[in-house]
């Protein structure tokens, strides 16, 4: 297990509670008192600790070494039945985002998932989760091929961003996500999208276009990053707490701006301390609201989505508030 | 001991005092140098007789290059920011807004209008870069949104000039969700079987290449602008090299297949007047 800094109560007792019990296992002393003193403390620990979480303490559970990424993710909820698709047909296989398809409940899933991996290797060989625009190709492809043969998709987000490289750019990034977001708001078929870690900028919301768009609750989703915020607005790397702050970048904030449809709960603890009951609870939100979306026709779908997403934005209507005139004289 | 003392060290206007340059009676290319009386450089819309160098212009002059007799109808000119994040970092946004509105005199980053060109129907939507470096907010998301239905309404080909940085940051999530918005707003246009024009021209970076600017039925750019999705300075610190020569030009985009041609602004008007015509026939 990894600790971050705000987590270390919780190490202590953690620790303190195996030696325990390792003592009771040898059966020399009486400490079953002691155990069930120190289990109510650690997760009185928990509670204080994850119900008081700032934003900045959010993202960094979001990157959590020891939270579950996509693939562990499908495989649980397919019950291991999942089958890998590779490659976009042009140019080669992004290892940033794997897709295919498997069974839930006896109904067919093509699940798209952007992939970090957990070792120094593999985070590389995933190149850290952001895509290439391949990548995004790749993830289209599948997304076509289920809808020719009426599958519901489901996009398990989790990306610093979109990869910013030379041959990124060669290969066009930007149409690359552009393509996506265009094509996603018209599929015929349900469209799940889950945040399940990073959801940074573009890069995220290549695969983000749903008719449901959740996050867990140690996730976040906006424009940018704290870090490159903070190094573009107040040209230092040290103000990534307040940037955090300032972006309403986390579920429950997104919830309240009405930029996403729900926030799936974790376990206590978060998603990393308990990877079997967080891929349950995904597995029953996906069940959920697939039966949910199912209710409605393609055409009644694409409709609400795009109507959805075009609601999306703040501003004043000077006009609205002035007479014919003078609205006239702002056509300058 | 030289007679005369420097008391001030060099330029000491801070950037905050510096003034936009008034109109003169010439201009100096910003390329080759070369100087040339303003007149004939406005009548060369804004080029540059030597070097072809494409000076960056706003909306204003846009309109008055494309539409006849610089006649159009702007729609939806009173949508303005609101500070949805109450959002702060070194300045209030709220501030900002107020300091370009002032400095630009312009509501938002992107106008929209409508009018003749050579006589056919075109929906502009343009952007100006000096407001807030043409940054995509709530009013530029929902502005384009609405030129789309209008086109629909009017069956009216859309032509977007793009001239943006991207996304703008004060605004985080709404922001990004604007690229959602127009993008999928262009499904219904595309089903009207509406012509849509997209024009980048120097900058097209970042969440605005990542949705509209690249979805057009033809891409089209200006020679020489940059464009692409992560700015060069990013690239350059991600793969720790130097840049190839040309790196995320409008030739380079080209080149590698995303863009239908590069067109001089000085037929810009008559390559679309040819392109609406096509679709129509």
């Amino acid at each position: 297990m990894n600790y971050l800094d705000f987590e270390k109560p919780i190490e202590e007792l953690t620790t303190l509670l195996e030696k325990t019990k390792e003592i009771a296992s040898k059966g020399k002393v009486g400490v079953s008192k002691a155990i069930a003193e120190l289990e109510e403390k650690l997760i009185q620990a928990k509670k204080d600790i994850y119900g008081n979480l700032t934003p900045w303490q959010r993202v960094q559970l979001s990157r959590h070494p020891d939270r579950p990424y996509s693939l562990e993710y499908i495989q649980s909820i397919t019950d291991n039945t999942f089958i890998e698709l590779f490659g976009d047909r042009n140019i080669g296989d992004d290892k940033a985002v794997v897709g295919g398809m498997g069974m839930v409940n006896g109904q067919t899933i093509m699940f798209i998932g952007q992939q970090k991996g957990s070792t120094t290797k593999q985070r590389q060989y995933r190149n850290f989760g952001m895509m290439n625009p391949e990548g995004y190709r790749k993830a289209l492809r599948l997304m076509k091929l289920a809808e020719k043969f009426n599958k519901p998709v489901v996009t398990l987000i989790d990306t610093p961003g979109a990869y910013p490289g030379l041959e990124a750019e060669e290969r066009g990034q930007g149409e690359a996500i552009a393509r996506s977001i265009y094509e996603m708001s018209k599929l015929e078929i349900p469209v799940i999208c889950i945040i399940i870690g990073e959801g940074a900028s573009g890069g995220a919301l290549g695969i983000g276009i749903g008719d449901r768009v959740l996050m867990l609750e140690n996730t976040w989703y906006s424009v940018i990053s704290p870090e490159s915020c903070s190094s573009i607005l107040w040209r230092s790397w040290d103000f990534k707490e307040k940037a955090a702050d300032a972006l309403k970048l986390t579920a429950t904030d997104m919830l309240s701006l009405s930029l996403v449809d729900g926030i799936i709960p974790e376990p206590l603890g978060g998603a990393h301390s308990n990877h079997e009951e967080m891929f349950g609870i995904v597995k029953e939100y996906i069940l959920n609201t697939l039966a949910e979306l199912k209710k409605f026709t393609p055409a009644a779908r694409i409709e609400r989505r795009i109507n959805r997403f075009s609601s999306m934005g703040v501003f004043i209507d000077l006009e609205k508030e002035m007479t014919p005139a003078e609205a006239a004289s702002l056509n300058r | 001991m030289s007679w005369f003392k420097r008391i001030k060290a060099g330029i000491t206007t801070r950037t905050l005092e510096k003034k936009e340059t008034p109109e003169g009676l010439w201009h100096k290319c910003a390329s080759c140098k070369r100087i040339a009386p303003m007149k004939d450089h406005i009548e060369r819309n804004y080029v540059c007789e030597k070097c072809g160098y494409h000076e960056r212009i706003g909306s204003k002059d846009y309109f008055k290059i494309l539409f006849d007799e610089n006649q159009f109808t702007e729609i939806n000119a009173g949508l303005v920011s609101d500070d949805p994040l109450n959002f702060s970092d070194t300045k209030k946004y709220t501030d900002r807004l107020e300091e370009a509105i002032k400095k630009t005199h312009l509501n938002d980053a992107v106008r929209t209008a409508y009018g003749k060109i050579n006589s056919n129907d075109l929906m502009i939507a343009c952007m100006d870069f000096s407001f807030i470096g043409g940054s995509m907010g709530s009013v530029m998301g929902e502005k384009i949104s609405r030129a789309i239905d209008e086109c629909i309404v009017k069956k009216t080909p859309l032509l977007v000039i793009s001239k943006s940085g991207g996304a703008r940051m004060m605004e985080a999530a709404f922001s990004l969700m604007q690229m959602a918005k127009t993008s999928s707003k262009l499904t219904l246009l595309s089903k009207e079987k509406i012509p849509y024009f997209s024009l980048m021209t120097d900058p097209t970076t970042g969440g605005v290449t990542a949705s509209f600017a690249m979805l057009g039925d033809v891409n089209m750019a200006e020679p020489g602008a940059l464009i692409g999705f992560a700015g060069p300075r990013v690239v350059k610190e991600t793969i720790r090299k130097d840049l190839p020569k040309g790196f995320q030009t409008s030739e380079f985009v080209l080149e590698h297949g995303f863009l239908d041609f590069i067109i001089d602004r000085r037929q810009l008007k008559k390559r679309l007047t040819s392109l609406i015509t096509f679709f129509k026939n």
